[in-house]
């Protein structure tokens, strides 16, 4: 019975990575970016979502309504003056400037804010700590609940979009081939800025979530880029059900490590990943695979 | 014309003889050291070569090889704890500092096999995450007392100054070693190919490079370089606390050092390391602010100047002091160069 529980909140929790790696996931698929400041950027909507919630009485959930324009805004600029000119100059420079991005952004806020930890928990009232109690020992967080429900709505609105709309479809040629798509009247430029402004506005959301379900401070990006990152690649890279699913397997290997030892939390993600390395040795990459299904022919 | 005579290869030029007669100059009055300058010159020197090893054996593996790793703070944490380790049973404190780093070196092997199947961005997160998994390891053994740390006792059995002079010598000669060592493989067959690599994988596998075997060595060697300026770092720091050590800071430092310096150029990484440490010197108290400007600064540089300000000298000048190519030149150049626009400058092969 602990062991059901154990595995219910890890797929809980694998709700809240699934989130996390949704832009990571989907800025990788479209523009062939891992982004390191990504988890530098959550930080910062967080903040954002905070700086509201205790200065004007914003309730984090209406708080939304400003920031995800906000970070959408951001994207839109970091794709433009940073993103777009790193691309060009092959595989490393992206990697080198973005990790540059994360050390300016962890550092102002350190500036700004200084090391206390800070949640968004006490803005929800009773949401950060209801539950349903399925039986005595095993209780679904309400919290946490809303966090999966999010990320399966999320995932599937982008793939909806990607698949349905004449933008989506645009975002998917680029992503296939960005020279040609400037023959048929594409503006490559463009439909990438949106793509990152969508990345982005999906950072604000997982923000909100990091923020609500725990505590943060300015250096926490990291660790939440690692989690995005493990998820990401456990589901195969660029791949949004992927992704849902490389979150869930990370949230219950965690929860099943720290149910070994107090330190087997971080081992039992971090095995989850390096196993699902090996596995791509022996089996070779189910990303493409699962790409291909999820884009449509491309990849 | 006659191709024979129109073209000529030459390695070593006037400036890069000067450049070697002043570098054998500079190492042999650093050689002395600990006897000719006082304490806290001796202490910053020991530093300044650690970032040096720091900057090389990155550079190495990045402005060389393409491999940029953000993880290289696993090897530099795993080296300062194996030196502990070490020393802590009994081994003899500064052979367990080479002794440390060549464990790594040797753990890095089969870490190899793994990561190397990763490309890009995906690479240097994996590395990233490995840095993670050392440091919580290393914290399951209690000689480390988690969080806490400990500290390299071992020292006490040496006096003050001539425990400073001998970590100055170990991290002196662990500087000259690596950079030789650097420099005769970029020169040989393996820096053309890691270079071949770095520009077109699958091209360089075509004409015949042997990817993995290439990639394999100088990863090994970036980790070995890092795990000794780890354990160097224990040595001068003492205090073993596993976060100090395995944080990203240290990435962030090589990234810095590096490009600024010039990322892929030899000289740069020097140049770069001895930037940093100067930087450091004089804005190391601004805190935050200074974090906030190498930041800025390693995004500025990967922007617009990728190659640094060595790649820029040398690109801009041909100039070259410590020569790892060839360069090749066309006796037809000049004429040609004037119909056209400008001379154009030698070509580096």
């Amino acid at each position: 019975m602990i062991l059901v529980n154990q595995a219910i909140q890890g797929i809980l929790l694998g709700g809240y990575y699934a989130l996390i790696a949704c832009g990571l996931s989907f800025m990788f698929s479209v523009m062939r970016i891992i982004n390191l400041a990504h988890g530098s950027l959550a930080i910062l909507s967080a903040f954002a979502l905070y700086v509201l919630a205790d200065r004007f009485d914003v309730s984090p959930f209406l708080g939304l309504i400003v920031v995800v324009p906000a970070m959408a805004l951001i994207g839109w600029a970091l794709q433009r003056t940073v993103l777009e000119r790193s691309a060009r100059g092959g595989l490393l420079v992206p990697v080198l400037s973005t990790f540059g991005l994360s050390i300016i952004i962890d550092n102002l806020l350190f500036q700004q804010f200084g090391a206390d930890t800070r949640s968004l928990a006490p803005y929800i009232g009773d949401l950060s700590f209801d539950s349903w109690a399925i039986t005595d020992e095993i209780a679904i967080g309400k919290l946490a609940a809303l966090t999966l429900a999010t990320a399966i709505v999320l995932l599937g609105g982008i793939q909806i979009f990607l698949k349905r709309t004449q933008l989506g479809r645009m975002i998917r040629a680029t992503a296939e081939d960005a020279d040609t798509v400037g023959l048929v009247g594409v503006n490559a430029r463009r439909v990438n800025a949106i793509a990152a402004a969508i990345a982005m506005a999906t950072v604000a959301i997982s923000g909100a979530f990091l923020a609500m379900r725990a505590t943060f401070d300015p250096y926490a990006g990291a660790l939440q880029l690692i989690f995005a990152f493990e998820a990401s690649v456990i589901g195969g890279a660029g791949s949004l059900w992927g992704t849902l699913l490389g979150g869930v397997v990370l949230g219950v290997a965690q929860s099943l490590g720290a149910s070994v030892s107090p330190q087997g939390f971080f081992i039992g993600g971090h095995l989850a990943f390096l196993v699902a390395l090996f596995a791509r040795l022996f089996f070779g990459d189910f990303g493409p695979r699962l790409r291909r299904a999820f884009l449509g022919r491309a990849a | 014309m006659s191709a024979k005579s129109a073209i000529t290869v030459e390695r070593w030029t006037r400036e890069s003889r000067v450049a070697l007669v002043v570098a054998a100059l500079v190492v042999g009055a650093l050689a002395l050291g600990p006897t000719m300058f006082d304490a806290n010159i001796v202490d910053r020197l020991t530093t300044l070569f650690i970032y040096v090893i720091l900057a090389v054996t990155w550079n190495a593996l990045v402005g060389y090889c393409g491999l940029v790793s953000i993880g290289q703070q696993a090897f530099f944490g795993l080296g300062a704890y194996f030196a502990v380790r070490l020393a802590d049973s009994g081994f003899s404190v500064y052979p367990a500092l080479f002794v440390a780093a060549l464990i790594v070196g040797v753990l890095s092997v089969p870490l190899s096999s793994i990561m190397l199947r990763l490309k890009g961005g995906e690479f240097a997160i994996g590395m990233w995450v490995v840095s993670e998994i050392s440091h919580l390891l290393v914290n399951l053994d209690t000689l480390i007392n988690g969080e806490t740390g400990t500290s390299l006792i071992a020292l006490n059995a040496y006096a003050i100054d001539s425990r400073r002079a001998l970590t100055y010598w170990c991290a002196f000669a662990a500087m000259i070693g690596l950079l030789a060592i650097v420099f005769f493989l970029l020169r040989g067959p393996l820096g053309a190919a890691i270079q071949a690599i770095r520009d077109n994988e699958e091209a360089a596998e075509s004409v015949g490079v042997r990817v993995l075997r290439a990639k394999r060595l100088v990863f090994v060697l970036a980790a070995f370089g890092a795990a000794l300026a780890g354990a160097l770092w224990v040595a001068t720091a003492v205090t073993f606390q596993p976060k100090t050590y395995f944080s990203p800071q240290w990435t962030a430092y090589m990234i810095f050092m590096a490009l600024v310096g010039g990322l892929g150029t030899f000289e740069g990484a020097i140049l770069g390391a001895v930037a940093f440490f100067a930087i450091e010197a004089w804005f190391g108290g601004a805190g935050v602010w200074y974090l906030v400007g190498l930041g800025a600064t390693a995004l500025v540089f990967a922007l617009a100047l990728p190659r640094g300000v060595w790649g820029w000298v040398e690109d801009s000048t041909a100039l070259r002091l410590l020569p790892i190519g060839y360069r090749v030149h066309f006796a037809s150049d000049h004429a040609r160069g004037e119909a056209a626009s400008g001379p154009a400058p030698p070509r580096e092969t």
